[in-house]
């Protein structure tokens, strides 16, 4: 597969999304060779066009994820795919993680919890890890970047069809724009607001969201993105996030700077940190294990209610890191000095707030 | 820069944009200083061969338009002589006749032959031809995800205009699971694609790159998006249908298998069996809880989808391998598959909502009932084209007639109404309880017993037959078969059949499940045939543990005993015989050999019986004696 073709002529606006037509029509000169090398090698039989070895590659780094879910419509089931040979698997940030037992299903059947090493709300990505060594992954420094036009393969669990060793749905289908969701905000809903691939298939059903996308060599592109419906004319949105996107929370939530610090009890806690009395907030009580860290009531005149937390706000991060529960977000509260600054990522309706509460009027 | 843009934009939307649109535009791209475009060979080629594919492919495609104004749906004729393959839920509503449209731009009548609730797969047949353009059915096992594929059929009721539509994709799943509704339209081992599966194109073919078929479309995943494709559709896999296919032609409503036993995954991933029938012959075969299913039909097992997809792909009352850990033990063994309904349940669950036959009855009102076009309604009965001889089924009938041009009625549309059963299509619906058209199971009962009667005719013989063998351990088995009774004496034991007593009672010699019992059926369907025996029909075709290939099937019913006798298609000969005194014993079977001619009849000269999973005895036999009939002998 490594072979060497002329550059096709480019013109000399090579902006960061313009550049990559070059590339693309590079991976379609790669297609054309291809394509002329297994005509002439392959079996008479069998077509020469096929994707199937290509999917048999990108098959055993996919990874079918169940958790928390399977009420009302919501499956209890997404995809995610590997990035590290020590189980890394990327996976999109959503309610089928919010739970203690996330179940992670690799290609070869074999079946581990998975547990959540970090997430990053903004972009919609968790990290989780299983305890494998030695696995096929996909690297995210080789991922590539994609244009309009470019043929992409789209991996995916979607309706959670694949169980045990069953592999992922695999659809075909061509980046049709590249564009901003920002662009598209009040008619999708969702907090990430950055570029993505507009796909010309559908590859964002129920479960796909964490799936792999690729170029027709089986590269990484993109990770499929959660189910987008426009509020304004009820189509959905098939996209993907560029990989791109994702290297600087990948490496941050990697680097266990999205881990409650509680995770280490080795951490040292201020002697005087912040409480949420101090906020001037009440959670809804917290009768679950794994009850989701709601605003209930806020203090007037308190520090939260000066910078505008609502009831019904749902806080997702205390500086950065997950606040994945009532509990949790307390545990992380203890190692926050009352006299620093305290930073909350709250999610308001499908808005993504990010406030700084100080303790001084 | 703008401009390049655009181009690959066109081509990355365009729906047939596979290889070679992106292919072209990179031509461009490059050709623009020296203005000439230069396609790659091989571009070209890949690109002639889907055509050709697709040409080859779209003749054999059927649309089918319900009688009752119910819908309609796809088919793909298989044969030549126009069977047609389409799914349940396509046919259902059409009962027992309907109207299917070729891309040749004839309407042709069509007449159910075999319904398959359970796996959702109908068969039909097209009358008029005996040239239908035909299908080549491609091997579903080979298929793998990320080869190309393609749907021809009649989304949305298009092909009012005769032609199909064609809708290009890839393969996204093989060997997948779709749970059934109840118990009816499970899609086990089936076929997942991202060509577009809309409705309409249910029951139409799905073919691979190479225009051969590979499934049967029928299903999609659609949830919360409405009844339109999202990328992801279900074809039923040819190689399931494959296994189906004789019985299929049987004009029966076909079941499908269950092992009697549940199975369900444990902590480790394997799949353990949870529940077992006591009645079922895999606890006959010594599976029993606990037991962790290695194999199955051939198949590693890893998953309980796969469990089920296996038992998906066999019909009712085959014999498949089955392989399970017990104890720590190994066992290998065959199975032989219960119904997932009983009879009774199938026929009501098949029936569904009760289908009311179309009758001739003109609406109320000024609107005259509209025919689909090519048939027209004004045509007096007598003027019918003359109705098939009983005999000789297959007579092409005179081609119907072009179709009027102009506005043709969408099926489906409220106030109109199809025609009802013409006359010269009546000869070839048979109804019957129990089957979904008894016409054809007499034409494949009677090619069998014609097929076998070629070796010789036993109907004018006597009813005293003899055989005797010398087994080479020492001593005689001789067998007198007589109208009041059976006897045998073996070495070291006797045994005898009271004909005037129930036979399912009287299972002598001991230890053989009833092989005097047996050789009596046999030799009672040699004498008298199918349509003297009882009650005899043909169930379609099933393999033989240990023999190659499939055998037709007859089964036949006498005196509470029921019988399956095996008959090699090619020779047409008797191969074995099963007969089952009782549900849930173990049947006696006979397999006949080393067939010779006396007195221009052929005689199988070696006999071996077994039970359970033992050869109770063989025998070479050195002497057959049948008299012939007393008044013919005199």
């Amino acid at each position: 597969m490594n072979l060497s073709f002329p550059m096709p002529t480019t013109s000399a606006n090579r902006s960061r999304w313009s550049a990559a037509i070059g590339r693309s029509t590079r991976c379609v000169l790669a297609a054309v060779v291809l394509v002329g090398g297994w005509l002439t090698t392959a079996a008479p039989a069998a077509d020469p066009t096929s994707f199937a070895d290509v999917v048999d590659g990108v098959q055993p780094k996919m990874v079918k994820i169940f958790g928390a879910g399977g009420l009302r419509g919501l499956q209890a089931y997404q995809s995610g795919f590997l990035i590290s040979p020590e189980g890394h698997v990327l996976t999109a940030w959503s309610y089928v993680l919010d739970t203690d037992l996330i179940t992670v299903t690799l290609a070869d059947g074999r079946r581990m919890q998975g547990q959540l090493v970090g997430a990053d709300p903004r972009i919609e990505i968790a990290i989780l890890k299983v305890p494998v060594e030695d696995v096929p992954y996909f690297s995210l420094d080789l991922a590539k970047d994609l244009d309009i036009g470019d043929r992409v393969l789209a991996f995916s669990n979607l309706f959670g069809v694949a169980m045990g060793d069953e592999p992922a749905s695999v659809q075909h289908g061509n980046v049709a724009m590249k564009t901003q969701l920002a662009a598209r905000r009040g008619a999708f809903e969702t907090p990430y607001d950055g570029p993505v691939y507009v796909l010309d298939a559908m590859t964002n059903n129920p479960g796909a969201a964490g799936g792999a996308l690729t170029n027709l060599r089986g590269e990484l592109a993109g990770i499929l993105g959660k189910e987008l419906r426009s509020s304004l004319n009820n189509t959905w949105l098939n996209y993907a996030v560029p990989v791109d996107q994702l290297t600087d929370s990948v490496e941050a939530i990697l680097a266990g700077r999205t881990l409650p610090r509680s995770v280490d009890d080795q951490t040292p806690k201020p002697a005087q940190p912040w409480t949420l009395a101090l906020l001037g907030i009440r959670l809804v009580p917290n009768v679950l294990p794994n009850t989701p860290p709601f605003v209930d009531v806020v203090v007037s005149g308190s520090p939260a209610a000066r910078v505008g937390v609502q009831p019904d706000d749902l806080i997702l991060f205390v500086d950065g890191r997950v606040a994945s529960s009532s509990q949790n977000l307390l545990d992380e509260l203890t190692f926050i000095d009352r006299i620093d600054p305290l930073n909350l990522t709250i999610q308001r309706g499908i808005e993504l707030l990010e406030i700084t509460v100080t303790q001084g009027p | 820069m703008k401009k390049w843009t655009e181009a690959i934009r066109a081509s990355g939307t365009g729906a047939s944009g596979t290889v070679i649109l992106p292919i072209v535009v990179f031509a461009m791209l490059t050709a623009l200083p020296a203005g000439a475009i230069d396609v790659p060979q091989p571009v070209l080629d890949a690109q002639q061969q889907r055509i050709d594919a697709i040409q080859r492919a779209i003749p054999s495609a059927v649309s089918i338009f319900a009688n009752e104004g119910q819908g309609g749906g796809s088919g793909v004729v298989i044969t030549p002589d126009g069977y047609a393959l389409s799914n349940f839920h396509v046919t259902k509503p059409a009962g027992d006749y309907m109207q299917c449209s070729m891309a040749d731009g004839q309407l042709y009548d069509a007449v159910i032959v075999s319904i398959d609730p359970t796996g959702d797969v109908a068969l039909i047949k097209l009358l008029g031809r005996d040239d239908f353009p035909y299908a080549t059915m491609g091997d579903s096992d080979q298929v793998r995800v990320g080869d190309w594929c393609f749907a021809v059929g009649n989304p949305f009721l298009l092909a009012t205009d005769f032609q199909p539509t064609v809708t290009l994709g890839i393969v996204s799943g093989v060997n997948r699971y779709q749970p059934p509704a109840g118990t009816l339209l499970e899609y086990a081992d089936c076929i997942q694609t991202d060509a577009s599966i809309n409705p309409g194109n249910s029951g139409g073919p799905l073919f691979d790159a190479q225009g051969d078929l590979i499934g049967i479309n029928g299903r999609g995943s659609f949830e919360k998006r409405g009844r339109v494709n999202v990328g992801v559709g279900y074809a039923i896999s040819i190689n399931q249908i494959k296994n189906f296919l004789g019985y299929l032609h049987s004009g029966r409503i076909v079941d499908h298998a269950t092992l009697g036993a549940i199975v369900s995954s444990d902590e480790d991933g394997r799949v353990i069996v949870t529940d077992v029938l006591e009645s079922s012959d895999a606890y006959r075969r010594g599976l029993r809880y606990g037991a962790e299913i290695l194999s199955f039909g051939g198949r590693p097992v890893t998953t309980v989808n796969g469990f089920k997809n296996t038992l998906g792909i066999f019909p009712r009352d085959w014999r498949v391998p089955l392989s399970f850990r017990l104890n720590g033990q190994r066992h290998d063994v065959y199975v032989r598959l219960m119904g997932v309904h009983g009879r009774e349940e199938l026929l009501t669950k098949a029936a569904g909502v009760p289908l009311p036959m179309p009758e001739p009855q003109p609406k109320p009102g000024p609107k005259k009932p509209r025919a689909l076009p090519g048939q027209d309604p004004q045509q007096p009965p007598g003027d019918q084209p003359q109705p098939p001889h009983e005999d000789v089924p297959d007579v092409p009938l005179p081609k119907k007639i072009q179709p009027k041009p102009g506005r043709s009625p969408i099926p489906g549309h409220p106030g109109q109404r199809e025609p009802s059963i013409p006359d010269h299509v009546r000869p070839w619906i048979k109804p019957r309880t129990g089957f979904a058209n008894y016409y054809f199971n007499e034409l494949h009962r009677d090619r069998v017993w014609n097929a076998f009667s070629a070796h010789g005719t036993f109907d004018e013989l006597g009813e005293t037959w003899t055989l005797r063998a010398a087994p080479a351990e020492g001593g005689e088995v001789r067998i007198e078969l007589g109208d009041q009774r059976v006897t045998g004496r073996f070495t070291g034991q006797v045994g005898q059949v009271d004909l005037t007593r129930d036979l399912g009672e009287q299972l002598d010699p001991p230890g053989s499940g009833g092989l005097l019992v047996t050789l009596h059926l046999w030799q009672r369907m040699l004498r008298l045939g199918p349509l003297q025996f009882g009650d005899v029909y043909y169930l379609g075709t099933a393999p033989l543990p240990g023999y190659d290939g499939l055998y037709d099937v007859l089964v036949a019913v006498h005196d509470v005993v029921e019988s399956h006798f095996f008959f090699q298609p090619d020779s047409g000969q008797l191969v074995a015989i099963e007969m089952f005194p009782d549900s849930g014993v173990d049947p006696c079977e006979v397999y006949f050999h080393d067939y010779r001619e006396i007195d221009g009849r052929q005689w199988p000269h070696s006999l071996r019986v077994r039970h359970g999973e033992r050869t109770v005895l063989e025998l070479n036999l050195d002497e057959i004696h049948a008299a012939a009939k007393p008044d013919e002998a005199s």
